[in-house]
């Protein structure tokens, strides 16, 4: 699609000849993951992320749907068809039922992986700025549909996770408190909330899967990146993706699994809260209210204002909470440095890594019970996580001195084995140069 | 464009800041005391069962005195809805000791005379849930002193800690005139229970109103060829009971895991291997076409001769 040396689709059998005269549906598969699609031959593990996502995301709908059939979306029957009938009558239902909790975890573990790896290695920038963007899509779909998916089984932190969540609209003045009642279909959490979350819940993860084609769609016009953040120049700096990158993602897949397989079946609930397996009760508020952990960074951004500045706390609160998203939409503009890969950014390296431990912060106190030091550590970690992104980024990328580049990925590629071949001692690799992947 | 992003960056990070020094300053110009909660409350006791672990398995003898507690003394308040009769096959008993269990259960369920028409309640059957002590909320909470004994049915996973929990709260009633923490502190007298609650240090707010429930040696008397019935081991074996309630699906989990991890992990070798294979004849290919490539050769050669090497 994207290079000049990127094979043509040719048919073997005659079937797929006649098939491919008529649809050439072989031949977009052929091209987007198949032998006709060149990919950077220096990629490193954090590119088997995307993949992987994939692979969760399938695994989400085909369990959702067979959870669908037995599942009863009223305020009564909800609750007991989870963990009365899914969980002991139907057959296998524990094992649906656990991977679909843990599979969404994983979802999570591994975008969250692949949107950091974009943040390092600059893959949000040009050409790249609408596959970015579409991404960022993805992952508010999938908060949103996590997020109704969680309200589903009618335990206490649905209900009470759904009547902060759904709180947050309340906040804007004059329209905020109509637009809940109207989005909930009641004052509080009710039949006619569950029955909607339900729907919206089966429907987005397609909205998902559409917006995924899109996301492979405009990856496939540049091509892949790399971690040297530099252009493909010739054929020598590319693999195809099959049966390169094939094998690559197939045993690295089943490796996750393994770990996924580990969790959903040796420690089911390890990744939950135990107060959802209590029948929600409008009328006793758990001691603490805490979303799912992939919430957690953004829980706490929202609880670190506390102070009625012009504006209501709460309001700054959700501004702030939806805007540390948004915000990553600019990103492609934000961060102005010509060159993509942090390896090669000695200032940039360490913001980055300091972003990744302020979020690991803000996860933790955003997922623990507030005392003093968590209050104070959440507000300190969240206006970092702003001033990263809006203020310290802009001008790093401004004012960076960054380390040489090298001319192509396969002279990056090759260091290693110039060096085998030169004598000891004479050659030395550059700085900051990227081991082949594997 | 920048700039109006940075500003509203530095206006979040401000307002952030500015709270931050507000909530430490109003912290440490006024500490407040720690809450008898936090200094008296204990994390439960562990308690080891036979189903922890990959290739636990359920202790029938264990969770049929469970069993044999929960019917002869939780039952009396607390319900457990989401467990049916026939299930009790998973604890070790046949079909028409199930059939025996149901009928002769001393709460009948709710149902409707056939000739009448009228709510009647008839015998239960294997097929029934275990029927609730109470009819509904306002009749379980006015025989409670207005608190509401909770369904047992999920109960290990409905709290954290799960068994150890169960086993901790029914061994861990202690009397609050006498009771020292840790630290050697004796409970100050606003966190003692008042009216009908019952001091507990395993409870979230020390005061449970749950009375304790097993109090002695012998309360219930355990078939022959079992432990003695002492207060912990009845607890403990109400707790494992309460695993099973909770998780009837268990041994299969484990024995599947096993299945499939064993599985994933060859795939994962396998793979690991056919990836290695596929991707040697890439590797070396760059290895012949490098450092020996004509285009290559030239470029080393430039750059010694810059360095002023020979060769």
């Amino acid at each position: 699609m994207s290079f000049s040396w990127a094979r043509p689709y040719e048919p073997k059998h005659p079937v797929m000849r006649w098939l491919d005269e008529r649809l050439p549906l072989p031949r977009l598969v052929y091209g987007a993951i198949g032998g006709g699609y060149p990919v950077p031959r220096n990629l490193n593990y954090f590119w088997n992320f995307g993949v992987l996502a994939g692979i969760f995301l399938t695994i989400q709908i085909v369990t959702g749907i067979v959870l669908a059939m037995h599942y009863y979306a009223t305020t009564d029957g909800s609750f007991n068809s989870v963990n009365g009938l899914i969980m002991r009558d139907v057959n296998a239902g524990w094992l649906l039922r656990y991977s679909h909790m843990n599979g969404a975890s994983f979802f999570f573990i591994v975008t969250y992986i692949h949107i950091f790896r974009g943040l390092y290695y600059g893959s949000y920038k040009a050409p790249r700025e609408l596959v970015w963007m579409l991404g960022l899509v993805i992952y508010l779909l999938m908060m949103a549909t996590a997020f109704m998916g969680y309200v589903l089984p009618w335990g206490q932190m649905s209900y009470w996770g759904a009547q902060v969540i759904t709180g947050f609209f309340s906040a804007f003045p004059l329209i905020g408190e109509p637009l809940r009642v109207w989005l909930l279909g009641g004052y509080a959490p009710d039949q006619a909330a569950l029955t909607r979350f339900f729907s919206l819940h089966y429907l987005l993860p397609f909205v998902i899967a559409g917006v995924v084609i899109l996301h492979i769609w405009a990856l496939h016009i540049p091509g892949s990146g790399n971690p040297t953040g530099v252009d493909v120049k010739t054929e020598k700096d590319t693999l195809p993706f099959h049966p390169f990158y094939t094998a690559k993602d197939g045993w690295f897949a089943a490796f996750v699994l393994l770990v996924f397989a580990v969790v959903t079946f040796y420690a089911p609930n390890y990744l939950g809260h135990p107060d959802n397996y209590i029948p929600a009760n409008p009328l006793a508020t758990p001691a603490h209210i805490v979303p799912e952990w992939y919430f957690w960074p953004f829980y706490a951004i929202l609880r670190s204002f506390t102070i009625d500045f012009i504006l209501p706390a709460k309001l700054w609160g959700v501004l702030a909470m939806f805007g540390s998203i948004l915000l990553l939409f600019f990103l492609p503009w934000l961060d102005n440095s010509p060159v993509r890969s942090g390896a090669y950014r000695p200032v940039f390296k360490r913001f980055f890594w300091l972003l990744v431990i302020d979020v690991v912060i803000l996860g933790y106190v955003g997922g623990a019970p507030l005392n003093w030091w968590r209050t104070a550590l959440g507000q300190l970690a969240s206006a970092y996580y702003f001033a990263h992104f809006l203020v310290i980024l802009p001008l790093v990328s401004a004012f960076e001195t960054t380390d040489p580049l090298p001319t192509s990925i396969s002279e990056s590629v090759l260091h290693g084995e110039a060096a085998e071949a030169a004598p000891a001692g004479q050659t030395k690799p550059r700085r900051g140069s990227v081991a082949t992947a594997g | 464009m920048r700039f109006i992003l940075g500003f509203i960056g530095s206006v979040f990070a401000g307002i952030l800041l500015i709270s931050m020094i507000g909530n430490l300053s109003t912290y440490f110009g006024n500490k407040p005391a720690p809450l008898a909660a936090e200094e008296f409350h204990l994390e439960p006791r562990a308690l080891h069962l036979k189903s922890d672990g990959p290739f636990g398995k359920f202790d029938k003898a264990q969770l049929q005195r469970g069993f044999q507690i929960y019917s002869e003394v939780c039952s009396a308040c607390h319900s457990m809805k989401l467990v049916s009769f026939r299930e009790l096959k998973g604890l070790g008993y046949n079909d028409a000791e199930i059939k025996k269990i149901a009928s002769d259960w001393k709460t009948q369920v709710p149902s409707i005379n056939p000739d009448t028409g009228e709510a009647s309640t008839r015998k239960a059957l294997p097929s029934d849930a275990f029927p609730s002590p109470f009819a509904n909320e306002i009749a379980a909470r006015a025989a409670n002193n207005n608190a509401l004994p909770p369904d047992l049915s999920l109960m290990t996973k409905a709290r954290e800690g799960g068994a150890s929990y169960v086993y901790s709260l029914l061994t861990g009633y202690r009397d609050p005139n006498t009771y020292k923490n840790e630290a050697g502190k004796p409970l100050p007298n606003e966190a003692k229970p008042t009216g009908t609650l019952h001091f507990n240090p395993y409870f979230a707010n020390l005061n449970i109103a749950m009375p304790p429930p097993l109090t002695a040696e012998g309360q219930v008397t355990y078939a022959p060829g079992n432990p003695k019935p002492t207060v912990d081991q009845m607890a403990k074996d109400v707790a494992a009971f309460l695993v099973w309630t909770a998780e009837p699906n268990l041994e299969n989990r484990h024995a599947a895991g096993i299945a499939v991890t064993v599985f994933l992990l060859i795939a994962s070798i396998l793979g690991y291997l056919a990836y290695q294979q596929i991707w040697h004849d890439a590797k070396r290919a760059v290895r012949i076409t490098g450092p020996l490539d004509p285009e290559n050769q030239a470029k080393s050669k430039r750059a010694k001769a810059k360095q002023g090497v020979a060769g």
